[in-house]
């Protein structure tokens, strides 16, 4: 069951590897397909809603990281390749 | 099966980027086991695992043509979007010097540190050699496999571009390895994974609206204006960064 579990881990992370980002995006998937059509916005608007939402969850993470990162390490220096 | 080649390039060149990525990262180990271990073993190892990926490509091919479209780029796009975005945040991050770049060079120095500890059986079949050589071949295959059919499923006949694109990539690849003999780390790493997280980040956007009944503004065109608008808000989130951890690399530097 060991290896059973290792390929499972290594594909689980081809998705993952920050769960609070991933769960973001299913979150925001998720609002999407359940929220859209309830708010009958006009057709071109629905795709920017969509795409703005995944851009917002990309920028806000990778700023997060980053401010981690700078409060981890007061010189700057890059942590950890992950 | 009618490939629309003129809407079929953004499928092609999806798959030749991220499939070239993935393939400089196998070569890598299998030059490694190679130089270290012998090419039997190293060309054993990989040609089993590119049989594996082959047959899951015909196994799974096929069967997705039965599942209903819009479901397909529901759930493709869905997982299209958590493999892209994981790259595309990462490359930003990279850039911006939050994380270190990967370094092919000390990748295979590694890797032959490691692989010149385990005893050789003379004149046998190197198990060490095999094992490893399979099991880069099969990671970083499985995720060329994914992208193949993640970009290729989307949409009818769009399948045979991005098999294509990933095809020329494994032979641009092999080519370079056999010529130049070291690890391909000339290729700016950073900067592909880069253009290929805003390709597949923009592609999973698009059938994910495709899946919900979105209408995109110039249907498949639209699909360049994800790729602008991901382009936009990764290079703002590098400048971002950078001024939070107060470094200055340029924008996906390698």
């Amino acid at each position: 069951m060991h290896w059973l579990k290792k390929i499972l881990a290594e594909l689980l992370g081809l998705f993952v590897d920050d769960i609070s980002f991933a769960l973001a995006i299913i979150a925001w998937l998720g609002v999407i397909w359940w929220g859209l059509p309830r708010l009958n916005l006009p057709a071109l608007w629905n795709g920017v809603v969509l795409f703005a939402g995944l851009a917002t969850i990309l920028a806000e993470s990778a700023l997060r990281k980053a401010r981690r990162s700078r409060s981890r390490s007061p010189g700057g220096r890059p942590m950890s390749p992950k | 099966m009618i490939v629309n080649w003129g809407h079929a390039w953004p499928s092609i060149v999806a798959g030749f980027l991220a499939s070239l990525v993935e393939f400089v990262e196998a070569l890598t180990v299998v030059l490694a086991v190679g130089t270290v271990r012998g090419w039997r073993g190293a060309l054993a190892g990989s040609s089993s695992a590119l049989g594996m990926l082959l047959l899951l490509v015909i196994v799974v091919g096929p069967a997705l043509a039965r599942i209903p479209l819009h479901n397909i780029q529901l759930a493709v796009g869905a997982l299209l979007l958590l493999f892209g975005m994981r790259w595309l945040r990462k490359a930003v991050l990279r850039s911006a010097g939050v994380i270190p770049l990967h370094d092919e060079e000390a990748a295979y120095a590694k890797e032959t540190a490691a692989l010149r500890q385990g005893r050789r059986n003379e004149g046998g079949w190197d198990g060490v050699a095999i094992a490893t050589a399979f099991k880069i071949t099969m990671l970083e295959g499985i995720e060329v496999v994914f992208i193949v059919i993640a970009v290729g499923a989307g949409g009818v006949g769009l399948l045979i571009p991005a098999s294509a694109g990933a095809l020329a990539a494994l032979i641009v690849v092999v080519i370079l390895g056999v010529l130049i003999h070291k690890p391909l780390s000339m290729i700016p790493e950073n900067t592909l994974k880069f253009a290929v997280g805003m390709l597949l980040t923009a592609f999973g956007t698009f059938w994910v609206g495709e899946g919900i009944g979105l209408q995109w503004p110039g249907q498949d065109w639209a699909i360049l204006g994800l790729v602008a608008g991901y382009l936009m808000v990764a290079v703002l989130s590098v400048f971002g960064c950078r001024a939070r951890v107060g470094t200055s690399a340029t924008v996906a530097n390698q």
